[in-house]
């Protein structure tokens, strides 16, 4: 086991995933209505192109990227606009979308070619076109991921980290891809590294998945320096500064992104859907959902189109179980709760985690007996004990100087603290009050 | 499918088993050994001196708390309760293990805010008063005797009343040989237990069992035992090795609180580092003093006031030991105390 790289600190949680890792992916049905919210990505929301009434093939942009942060928003199945008004996002808000109603009689077939061929592209090329088809971080983050494909000028980029490591507990779906998809995955790596212009590329997959080792390995490429890097389990190994330090060694300094340490990190979804998009000329439209959790009836893995609503694919799972307690987009550590079942699946939605009464169990806050525990837990080693209790008295500003920028959220403090204090819930709330008085 | 009300809480959404009455209770688990061997070394007495300095702890806790007595089931105060009484003589009056619970209690633990909050550990603390008002009462030492069923010692003296000394047979303690009589006691009785000495202290062998429980359990940190042990053990075994009237390793170790203190007492998670490394230099702090005071101070024993001591510093041990913050090259984080 000491053989295996990893980073220091973190914590282990049962990571649950036997529950859907040995179910294969299924298509979903298309829905009678599909829910597009124009800001399912990291950055500027985008911009509606079409009109109520306006009829849409599958594969149309139907909303186009305003800014370089952004990303277009394309109809995911054929039908009809039948509104463009506010709908709730599964952040608890409300967001501009659009409704589609989708055409019963289509075949939903595939159709010309919208994206190039990217072996007649040059680097700069592939970029646009990884950015027109709305490709974004499936990771969870849904950062548009062709900005990772053009690093600041002045640094040197060495090595593409794909990660595979899946490290929230329950979550296959990344699983599920390096089974199914492994030849997908070299083909969306051989994209990537010319879009990059280097030669080598390392995935990194945590070791509770020996059978997708193999696929990956079994599929790895002869002429490309691709190597597969089994890593220890333990949570948050997935998070980009842990996976690059894991197998590069290196510290990516307080504040700075991943290429200043000479590595771009994309996820493993991320990469196979690139190059499906090649492949199938269609836009990012489509992935895979793992839904999962004792507080549904059927658990599985399904090729999901976005804009699908939390209750059709629910639906499709044989609904809640009486003792379903809450609905998670995401894995149990880092997902956004949902309240409500009209949401959609967004192209950063990996899982669908619906926890029973018993996997959730609301616990008493007691007071810190310094145990230590969140300081040992802390990936990137902050003292949440102090952040916490500077959090509880507003003092904002002292936080900042004990270094809460750094903090990712990942949840390890609040896993760890045996006094259940809502750490980094505490440290999230923080970040907003500072957001708030900084603008 | 019809709606039902969710649950929309912040992440994460799981929690690790362990929480705090959790770790309390297994730590009062852990000790029932203790408890036990006390028991069959020194009879009723030992039992009667525990359950009176729970008895102070607890109506303390509970009519003074700041919970209004729910915090008497997170099993903190029965383990400052259990520790002081393990730490006093056999034949101790009842009524002065109470008021030590009551004062411990009050003074070492609900002064400062309840559970989390204090400074000294509450059970060393009201030990340190017991010393302070009843030095003779504290240092009068019973041995083993042949029916066990009698009382060892004055245990229901009349409060306020000095007990009668003569009940009883008493002698002096192992480290109280060495110290005073340079009598050096064989180590399998230490290890074993069976020698005179404090209530729960005397067996090394059923310390150590339940400290091992607690450091797989992860309900201790090993490091702080782990390095009282390593100074102790280096500098009594150079000091033998200089001059070997002095006493050896092994009868550091097993004789007197060390054992239970650097076990239970330093191991206090609210009284000790938050750091790995500030552990370290605690528990070294701790070995240190431990000798100096063994060897060259006016006492045979001096594990308490070596663990108050650094108990003191240790706000100082957290802000000069803060991790180093990812991404931020070699330096340790500045001035962010605990």
């Amino acid at each position: 086991m000491s053989a295996l790289l990893s980073f220091k600190s973190g914590v282990h949680p049962p990571d649950e995933k036997a529950i859907t890792a040995g179910i294969a992916s299924r298509r979903l049905p298309f829905p009678d209505e599909l829910i597009l919210p124009l800001s399912q990505h990291l950055g500027a929301p985008a911009k509606a192109l079409v009109q109520i009434g306006d009829r849409l093939q599958r594969g149309d942009m139907l909303a186009e990227a305003s800014g370089f942060i952004s990303a277009p928003i394309h109809a995911t199945a054929a039908g009809t606009v039948k509104d463009i008004a506010l709908w709730p996002h599964p952040n608890g808000g409300s967001v501009e979308a659009v409704r589609i109603k989708v055409d019963p009689y289509s075949t939903q077939q595939t159709r010309p070619r919208m994206v190039p061929r990217w072996e007649d592209l040059e680097p700069s090329q592939i970029s646009d076109a990884i950015r027109e088809a709305g490709v974004v971080g499936l990771g969870g983050a849904a950062f548009p991921a062709f900005v990772k494909l053009n690093p600041p000028k002045d640094q040197k980029i060495e090595v593409l980290l794909i990660n595979g490591c899946e490290c929230e507990p329950y979550l296959t779906s990344d699983h599920r891809v390096m089974l199914e998809r492994a030849e997908q995955v070299h083909t969306g790596i051989r994209i990537l590294l010319k879009g990059l212009g280097i030669t080598k590329a390392v995935v990194g997959i945590e070791s509770n998945k020996p059978d997708a080792i193999e696929a990956m390995q079994k599929a790895a490429p002869t002429d490309l320096d691709v190597s597969i890097q089994p890593l220890q389990v333990k949570y948050p190994q997935g998070a980009e500064k842990m996976l690059i330090k894991a197998v590069t060694g290196k510290e990516v300094p307080s504040g700075a992104l991943p290429s200043v340490v000479g590595a771009v990190v994309q996820n493993v979804a991320t990469v196979a859907m690139i190059s499906e998009v090649f492949e199938t000329g269609l836009p990012l439209i489509e992935r895979i959902v793992t839904v999962t959790g004792r507080g549904i009836k059927k658990p599985g893995n399904w090729v999901v189109p976005f804009g699908t609503k939390l209750r059709d694919l629910l639906d499709q799972c044989g609904g809640l179980t009486d003792d379903a307690e809450e609905v998670v987009f995401g894995g149990p550590m880092m997902g956004l709760a949902v309240g409500n079942l009209d949401v959609p699946i967004l192209k950063g939605t990996g899982g669908v985690l619906v926890l029973s009464k018993d996997e959730c169990k609301q616990q008493e806050v007691m007071p810190c007996i310094r145990c230590g525990r969140c300081l040992e837990a802390c990936p990137i080693f902050l003292n949440p004990q102090k952040l916490g209790s500077l959090a509880r008295v507003e003092r904002y500003e002292e936080m900042v100087e004990t270094h809460l920028n750094d903090c990712m959220l990942c949840g390890c403090c609040s896993y760890a603290c045996p006094s259940n204090i809502p750490l980094s819930q505490l440290f999230a709330m923080s970040k907003n009050q500072l957001r708030k008085i900084s603008s | 499918m019809t709606d039902k009300a969710l649950h929309v809480t912040a992440s994460p959404h799981i929690r690790a088993a362990d929480d705090t009455p959790t770790i309390m209770w297994s730590v009062v688990m852990s000790l029932a050994p203790v408890v036990g061997a006390s028991i069959y070394f020194f009879g009723p007495s030992a039992l009667l001196v525990i359950l009176a300095s729970c008895a102070g702890v607890l109506l303390v806790e509970r009519f003074f708390g700041t919970s209004g007595g729910k915090s008497l089931f997170d099993g903190s105060a029965v383990i400052t309760g259990v520790l002081l009484g393990l730490t006093l003589p056999p034949g101790f009056p009842l009524w002065m293990a109470f008021l030590g619970g009551a004062f411990g209690m009050a003074f070492g633990k609900l002064i400062f805010g309840g559970l989390g909050q204090n400074i000294f550990n509450p059970a060393l603390l009201g030990r340190a008063f017991l010393q302070a008002a009843f030095p003779v009462a504290i240092t009068t030492w019973t041995v083993p005797t042949e029916n066990w069923l009698s009382l060892r010692g004055d245990n229901f003296a009349f409060p306020l009343m000095s007990p009668s000394l003569a009940d009883g047979m008493t002698g002096a303690t192992p480290l109280g040989l060495m110290k005073f009589e340079q009598i050096s006691t064989e180590i399998l009785p230490l290890f074993w237990g069976s020698t005179s000495g404090s209530v729960g202290e005397t067996s090394t062998l059923f310390i150590l069992l339940g400290g091992i429980y607690l450091a797989a359990r992860n309900h201790l940190n090993w490091r702080i035992p782990a390095s009282i042990f390593l100074t102790v053990a280096v500098m009594a075994g150079g000091i033998h090795f200089y001059d070997n009237s002095y006493p050896g390793p092994l009868f550091m170790l097993c004789s007197g609180g060390l054992m239970l203190g650097a076990v239970y007492m330093a191991t206090d998670m609210v009284t000790s580092p938050v750091t790995n490394l500030g552990s370290w230099i605690f528990g070294f702090g701790i070995g240190f003093l431990v000798v100096v005071i063994r060897l060259w101070g006016g006492l045979p024993e001096g594990v308490m006031y070596s663990i108050l001591l650094m108990n003191a510093l240790v706000p100082f041990i957290n802000r000069a030991t803060q991790p180093r913050v990812f991404g931020t090259g070699t330096q340790r984080q500045e001035g962010a105390a605990s």
